[in-house]
């Protein structure tokens, strides 16, 4: 059986088909994300300092956040990177246009150096946002000014670099989306290899009249998993033989790959593991001194919360993880490496993170979210009410199930984390000594789902 | 080429011409006075200072930008109005004569909570101006600061109930015992000759008559409701100064924790220690509430409380001593 028969190819509807590959509704998505993005950042600079009655604060770490990692990343992957605003300044500045492919546009298209290209830059930029996140995440000015950095960045790399170099290589959160992709139902993948093979020009990649060559800098043809393709669309549109799928697929396809398993991304696993585990902790936890400390950034008991922090994530984590993975190897007789063990196996992790970070955004999205209404009324907090939800109270949604479907949502991380130990293991190993290889592993992953239960949920 | 010339249009007016008209109507709806209150660590009132003329109303919107704050004028019996934060709420003042009138928080934000203040200058015709007799521990050129133990102090807690089944008048002339410390009233009528007879606490309880004779049960309602809104919080509201703002003020500058800004460590009068208080008279805790406690940390209330209420706080906290 061939993998596209286990897929349902969108495209296969000509309706589906024109709206993905017509420039005009992705424009209008992004303009309105990027309408929305700048109001945010205004309303950080000259709105109130109160977080919950400013557009900047509920938008972007409420709304934006909660849709982001229950919907976006675990339905569509990279689907939110298709009309994310931060890039789109930048990249019409690149090509000269909005809309289509123009002639000339405005960057000194210099290559990415290749010692960086990998995502330990994207790891330290989001391990940074996360050890500042407690006062990122409630004061609008330091949010405002840190979009303008997000924006000042990316609009700096399309200027001196070639495509998209912003996201596939300095963006924060594109980071933790393209690893976690690799989970999604969706895909864009090539139907035929063998027609790209045989298309010597590669406009999926060089581009054409009717579209940019792969702004990700990616070869569609080679493409097996997720992890660095931003749904762009770019080469539906480029591709002449009609060659491109949107595929729906079976959940957590691209951890079946064996191939393409790297450092930066086992790291990124741990960092976004141990963000869950200690954003439970900081947040949503009782301990009044951590959450001051996480607060008072520069003062001695912060300087304990980041050295606990990247302690956690740097070291305590990957360290436990690294003699689970050396027991499991030890006891099967495993052949490999351990540090080709310790890359293959922290794969376990991408389903247990995505699901920590579920339950964690479950905690607050449901119980924050009606501060959407009025500040949609009132996005500065200014007392204007445009659309008459200015006065509407705060009121938690859904708090009786929440814990049941944390609950459920953690479960089903495990489960899938074990069955993926399982799978990897199996991929050099027979049945029994491949179970043994897990065994360990699967003991990591249940000690941090007790974790997260108990910090979430207890 | 059309389309890239109508979607550049699009652009600018949505990416652009949104967030531009949400600055525009930002700046257009300025319209009243915005007071904005931060706790005083952050910076207290913005603007602090006001101006007015008399007779001539001021629209004044308020919002907080962290906790809840109250806003209040002093010596003015205007309601309070709640400031809550992101909200905007709006009050109207009119002032009929010309002075200097302070604005204060209500509501107990933080150790500098008493420094959240701001002033309303209203301009006018001067000879409008009522000249106030100056307070009496001025007019008795009482020296404040002077440390005043009682040389005297009861067993128990004198009552002015038990004082009034003796049957024996204190003789103390109304109006003349804020002037009169109660251990000196005490020694006084000891030493009478219709008094020895009397046990040391039952001459006690004849002070405690005579001070409660001086008040009423309202003034006592009110002193008790403005020591409960302004005082406890360090005072405690059992007097015993262990109030829970008390703890705060005694780390003070002294650790990571924000303490009370311009002062060392203090710790708040115990209004129930008998040696100290007996030795003090009414003028001399109004001059502390009106002066304030000069570096101890404890605030000025000249500008906040009328001469009224300050001398029912005053007799509120002789109940500390007299039951």
């Amino acid at each position: 059986m061939t993998p596209a028969a286990h897929r349902l190819n969108l495209l296969d509807r000509p309706s589906v088909k024109a709206a993905l590959v017509n420039r005009w509704p992705q424009l209008i998505l992004r303009i309105v994300a990027l309408a929305g993005f700048l109001i945010a950042i205004v309303s950080g600079l000259i709105g109130t300092p109160v977080g919950s009655h400013n557009f900047g604060i509920v938008f972007v770490w409420i709304a934006w956040w909660a849709l982001l990692m229950l919907i976006a990343v675990p339905v569509f992957g990279r689907g939110w990177c298709s009309i994310c605003p931060i890039p789109l300044p930048g990249e019409w500045l690149q090509n000269g246009a909005v809309l289509g492919p123009q002639k000339k546009g405005f960057s000194l298209n210099r290559k990415w150096p290749k010692r960086l290209r990998n995502i330990w830059l994207q790891n330290i930029a989001f391990t940074l946002v996360a050890l500042f996140s407690a006062v990122i995440l409630t004061q609008p000015g330091i949010t405002a000014m840190v979009l303008l950095a997000f924006l000042f960045v990316a609009v700096g790399a399309s200027v001196i670099f070639e495509r998209r170099i912003f996201c596939r290589y300095l963006c924060p959160v594109g980071g933790f989306i393209g690893l976690y992709s690799q989970l999604a139902p969706t895909e864009i993948r090539v139907k035929d290899a063998a027609v790209c093979a045989a298309h010597t020009v590669k406009t999926c990649y060089t581009g054409s009249a009717d579209g940019y060559g792969c702004p990700w800098l990616l070869y569609p043809g080679a493409l097996t998993k997720n992890t660095y393709c931003g749904t762009c669309l770019e080469c539906l549109r480029t591709c002449p033989h009609d060659n491109l799928a949107f595929n729906i697929r079976s959940l957590g396809a691209d951890l079946r790959q064996p191939a393409g398993r790297k450092l930066d991304e086992a790291f990124k696993a741990f960092i976004m593991l141990g963000a869950a585990l200690i954003y439970s902790a900081v947040m949503l936890g009782p301990w009044g001194a951590l959450k001051s400390a996480a607060y008072s950034i520069g003062s001695g008991p912060w300087l304990m919360y980041a050295v606990s922090f990247l302690g956690l994530i740097f070291g305590v984590l990957p360290a436990l993880f690294l003699l689970a993975v050396a027991a499991g190897r030890a006891l099967s007789g495993s052949k490999a490496t351990l540090k080709k063990s310790f890359v293959t196996f922290a794969y376990t992790l991408v389903p247990l993170g995505l699901t920590a970070w579920m339950a964690f955004s479950l905690s607050f999205a449901f119980a924050n979210f009606s501060y959407v209404w009025p500040v949609l009324s009132d996005p500065l907090g200014a007392g204007w009410n445009l659309f008459g939800a200015a006065n509407v109270s705060w009121q938690p949604y859904l708090t009786s199930i929440v814990p049941a479907l944390q609950a459920g949502v953690l479960i089903a991380g495990l489960v899938w984390a074990c069955a993926t130990a399982r799978q990897i293991a199996a991929e050099t190993q027979a049945e029994r000594a491949a179970l043994i290889h897990a065994l360990p592993v699967m003991g990591f992953c249940c000690l941090v789902t007790l974790a997260l239960m108990g910090l979430l949920i207890a | 080429m059309k389309a890239e010339r109508f979607a550049r249009l699009l652009v600018l007016v949505i990416v652009v011409g949104l967030p531009a008209l949400v600055v525009a109507a930002r700046s257009a709806s300025r319209g009243p006075i915005e007071l904005r209150g931060v706790m005083a660590d952050e910076g207290g009132w913005a603007p602090a200072e006001i101006t007015a003329q008399v007779g001539q109303p001021i629209q004044l919107r308020l919002t907080s930008d962290d906790v809840i704050h109250g806003f209040a004028i002093g010596q003015r019996d205007w309601p309070a109005v709640e400031v809550l934060p992101g909200k905007w709420t709006t009050t109207t003042l009119v002032f009929d004569r010309p002075g200097k009138y302070t604005f204060y928080c209500t509501r107990w934000c933080g150790p500098n909570h008493w420094r959240m203040r701001g002033t309303i200058e209203v301009a006018g015709d001067e000879t409008a101006t009522v000249s106030e007799a100056p307070p009496l521990y001025v007019t008795l050129h009482l020296d404040l600061d002077a440390p005043h133990p009682g040389d005297v102090a009861p067993v128990e807690k004198p009552s002015a109930a038990r004082g009034a089944q003796l049957n024996v008048a204190p003789q103390i002339a109304a109006g003349a015992y804020r002037e009169q410390r109660p251990a000196q009233v005490w020694r006084y009528l000891r030493d009478r000759a219709s008094s020895s007879t009397l046990t040391d606490q039952q001459v006690w309880d004849l002070v405690a008559l005579a001070w409660r004779s001086n008040t009423t049960t309202e003034r006592l309602a009110e002193g008790q409701k403005l020591y409960v809104e302004n005082c406890a919080a360090c005072h405690g509201e059992t007097g015993k100064g262990d109030g829970v703002m008390a703890a705060s003020l005694q780390t003070a500058n002294t650790s990571d924790m924000p303490g009370l800004i311009g002062h060392g460590a203090v710790t708040p009068i115990d209004f129930t220690d008998a040696r100290s208080m007996l030795g003090a008279n009414s003028a001399i805790l109004q001059g502390k509430i009106v002066r304030g406690g000069m570096g101890t940390g404890m605030p000025y209330w000249g500008s906040i409380f009328t001469e009224a209420q300050t001398w029912a706080l005053v007799d509120y906290l002789w109940t500390f001593q007299f039951d």
